[in-house]
């Protein structure tokens, strides 16, 4: 038994920012139903069929991402034009703890299951959304994705370093951090019906997910006065907030080899001396951290002339050897096939995916001691476990289930 | 009406990588008693401060990461204090710790020392490499964990001699602490089932690894390596530029470009209303863009039409921004249907008229000062339970009478 075992979840999320929610929920056992639509293929969620592939694969069912954010979910499909597929949506409501979508604001209701209706249906059912600019607002008709997300909730323009346009994220990490608020907003919602017996509607609008997390620089500028929209600002691989210094990535010896290095305090800089034995470590102008943060083009320009001709990871466990942190910028090969902390922790699980076969995945970075999370069926095809759903959940005799297949319902 | 949490009791042990799950806490109404050393926890020396001044009541990062919770000062190195502290984690529904791993244990603090104690207790253990791994290194900060993570690999510029760069906003801790925060709502909603407590280990560099999007799977499925680009996706084969600047200096990020029929209908009428027709001289492909259903992208690699329609929309896109201040370009390709975001600064976020009408940005009173300052609100707007900053992070040891007696 799962954790989540007790909970049905009907889905029509979709990307990340909605499916990365759901499969948090399914990788501890809940039952999500995902439901897709037999007319455009599922093609809804642009990441159905996309690389990457599998070597010798492709199309509709051999999308990676795909499979990646869909794991240990059910996949239907319905034809919500027709009222049939309507019908047997009413009855999956009915049997569900939670309707969960990431749609552009006003779809559901517009296929007559908006919150209202879906209240109807069950009276304690938690419906949770999830758009770039929420359900209510001057915005909500706006559309986004990732790096629109980034780019509005200032994320974006916080990436970068100085004298340089925004580098904003190389992915979108508020797909992935909106489903983490998804997923909060589904399970804090269901904690207060568990108390209450209440069910509710949230809004979660992922640009205000995404502007929480540059507190302290909106607090530098509500209470200080002092934007980060400034000459020089921001430069995010040093720190400003703590001061640190050297504190940053560096060239190392190879084709785009880096390494990171952070001295928080006097302290790391002399255990830096201690392990570099570099000349610049013992200048006068770096001794404090006031000193090295004025003079920190400088230093870094030294440090890097000290790294350039070094192998990355040497250097790194040079640094971890003396207590100075420091960590090589990892490539995905480095991170996923040769580093035995990944690997001791069971982070890249294989599922099965009955079109793709065997295929490794992102798994969970936690572990609960006595229920924890598994990953062992792939994401489904298109309408997969429409006999299952609709026979052994919904009650539907094979009879029914073949006529709704032949009408066009699924 | 009351959070979702309300009645949750929290003990919180947390330094700089695991107080941002303690807000998620306390801000949804549980109530957290955050456990500070003499002197207070390390935060409380981190800038920004209130008039640049420093002072362990005057640190606006501190403000910001422990709103709502109480604060008990405990001196965990002496006997009594220890005591106390083990008697309110017996009451408690939740601790949550980022101590480095072994550090509980030493103070007879860990879940072994709870479990049988209060059964019920659900135990977050969040450190930089997990409990108990390989390689478990104490010494990191947040650049260190996104670069050994794998978040910095994908990020930086088209220019590869300049260095990959790490996300801003200690986005490595905040990663940690909402995996933290979403594995304890697990175990509560698994307690109401079973009535029994666990403990949950959260692993900060197994955190960043899952949070890469393709970077990770592109290697798990085929073993190909994403590379950086500027303002957009690390891509296996390279994406044309999608940060653009607009009349004004501002810039914006176009999102994704046309690809449907409609799409490119759209655009003409947008570029014809600029009058921009004849000086655009893709022109011809948004006609044929505009006469098909839908741009089929699988083919862009493979069939040189498709590839130049998709290109002259996010040509055409380019040339409309340069004739409009990014605010009136973004606000007019959305009121078109065009997924287009303005590059804010963070603090212009607070300006923005959606962002006001939906409530974002709060006061919050501090008593001290005599006003309120703005803060950051909800990333998540509950119809029937609430989100509230009800008061502001706790001066040092303000609760510690009230809560240890």
């Amino acid at each position: 038994m799962g954790a989540l075992s007790h909970i049905r979840i009907c889905d029509f999320t979709g990307q990340l920012a909605g499916a990365g929610a759901t499969k948090f929920l399914a990788a501890f056992g809940a039952q999500v139903i995902r439901i897709e639509d037999p007319v455009n293929e599922g093609h809804w969620d642009i990441l159905r069929g996309m690389p990457p592939y599998k070597e010798g694969q492709g199309g509709l069912e051999a999308g990676g991402s795909f499979n990646n954010h869909n794991v240990e979910k059910l996949g239907i499909t319905l034809n919500l034009r027709t009222p049939k597929a309507k019908e047997v949506l009413r009855k999956l409501v009915a049997g569900s703890d939670c309707v969960t979508e990431n749609f552009a604001a006003g779809v559901l209701d517009r296929w007559g299951f908006g919150y209202e209706e879906l209240k109807k249906i069950r009276e304690d059912i938690i419906y949770v959304s999830n758009c770039g600019f929420g359900h209510v607002g001057p915005y909500e008709k706006y559309k986004t994705w990732g790096p629109v997300v980034q780019a509005v909730s200032g994320l974006t323009f916080s990436s970068g370093l100085k004298d340089q346009p925004p580098a904003g994220w190389g992915y979108s990490y508020m797909d992935h951090t909106g489903a983490y608020y998804m997923a909060m907003a589904i399970m804090l919602a269901l904690y207060h019906r568990n108390r209450t017996g209440e069910g509710q509607w949230v809004d979660l609008a992922c640009t205000e997910a995404g502007a929480v997390l540059n507190g302290p620089a909106l607090l530098d500028y509500t209470v200080n006065g002092r934007p980060l929209r400034r000459p020089g600002s921001p430069d995010s691989n040093r720190s400003q907030f703590p001061q640190m210094a050297p504190h940053g990535i560096y060239q190392a010896k190879g084709e785009d080899r880096w390494v990171s290095i952070a001295c928080r305090d006097d302290a790391d800089w002399e255990r830096f001396g201690t392990a570099t034995g570099a000349a610049f470590a013992r200048d006068s102008r770096y001794t404090t951290l006031a000193g090295r943060i004025a003079n920190e083009d400088e230093l870094d320009a030294a440090v890097t002339a000290w790294t350039i001709d070094k192998d990355a990871k040497e250097i790194a466990s040079l640094f971890q050897a003396n207590r100075v942190p420091s960590a090589p910028v990892q490539l995905p090969e480095d991170r996923v096939d040769h580093d035995p902390n990944t690997s001791a922790w069971g982070l890249w699980p294989t599922v099965h995916h009955t079109h793709m076969g065997a295929v490794r995945v992102d798994g969970l970075p936690v572990h609960m001691s006595r229920t924890d999370w598994e990953m062992t069926r792939g994401a489904p095809m298109l309408g997969e476990h429409n006999e299952y759903v609709l026979g052994e959940i919904l009650g539907y005799s094979g009879a029914e289930i073949a006529q709704m297949k032949a009408e066009g319902v699924l | 009406m009351s959070g979702p949490l309300t009645g949750i009791k929290v003990v919180e042990i947390c330094d700089e990588m695991g107080e941002w799950a303690g807000k998620l806490f306390a801000d949804v109404g549980a109530e957290v008693v955050k456990i500070e050393p003499p002197g207070g926890v390390r935060t409380r020396t981190y800038g920004p401060f209130l008039d640049d001044e420093p002072g362990p009541e005057r640190s606006l990062w501190f403000w910001h990461y422990n709103t709502n919770k109480r604060s008990v000062v405990a001196d965990l190195d002496e006997a009594g204090a220890r005591a106390a502290v083990k008697g309110l984690m017996a009451a408690a529904d939740i601790v949550i710790e980022d101590q480095r791993p072994g550090r509980m244990a030493e103070l007879g603090l860990d879940w072994a020392d709870l479990k049988a104690l209060n059964p019920r207790l659900i135990y977050v253990s969040i450190t930089a490499f997990g409990r108990d791994m390989p390689k478990n290194l104490d010494e990191y900060t947040d650049l260190t964990l996104m670069a050994g993570g794998g978040p910095a690999w994908s990020c930086g510029y088209d220019d590869h001699s300049l260095p990959p760069v790490r996300g801003g906003g200690n986005q490595g801790f905040h990663t940690a602490s909402h995996y933290g925060f979403m594995t304890a709502l697990v175990a509560l909603l698994e307690r109401d089932v079973s009535g029994e407590g666990q403990f949950i280990d959260v692993n900060a560099h197994a955190s960043q690894n899952v949070t890469t999007e393709a970077a990770s799977y592109s290697w798990l499925v085929n073993q190909s390596t994403v590379q950086r680009q500027t303002g957009r996706h690390a891509g296996v084969t390279p994406s044309m530029p999608s940060q653009i600047m607009c009349g004004d200096g501002r810039m914006v990020n176009s999102g994704l470009p046309p690809r449907r029929g409609d799409d490119y209908r759209r655009m003409l009428m947008w570029l014809d209303e600029i009058g921009g027709r004849e000086q655009f001289p893709e022109y011809p492909f948004l006609e044929i863009g505009a006469g098909q259903e839908r741009i089929d992208l699988s083919k862009i690699q493979t069939d040189p039409e498709v590839a130049a329609i998709f290109g002259a929309g996010r040509e055409c896109v380019n040339y409309i921004a340069s004739k409009l201040s990014a605010f009136e370009f973004f606000t007019g390709a959305q009121e078109r249907g065009f997924q287009v975001g303005i590059i804010y600064s963070p603090e212009e976020v607070m300006e923005d008229p959606h962002f006001k009408a939906r409530g974002f940005p709060v006061e919050v009173e501090h008593p001290e000062h005599g006003h309120t300052f703005t803060y950051p609100g909800a990333p998540y707007a509950f119809g029937k339970s609430r989100w509230a900053i009800e008061r502001r992070a706790p001066l040092l040891g303000e609760d510690t009478k009230a809560v240890l007696g």
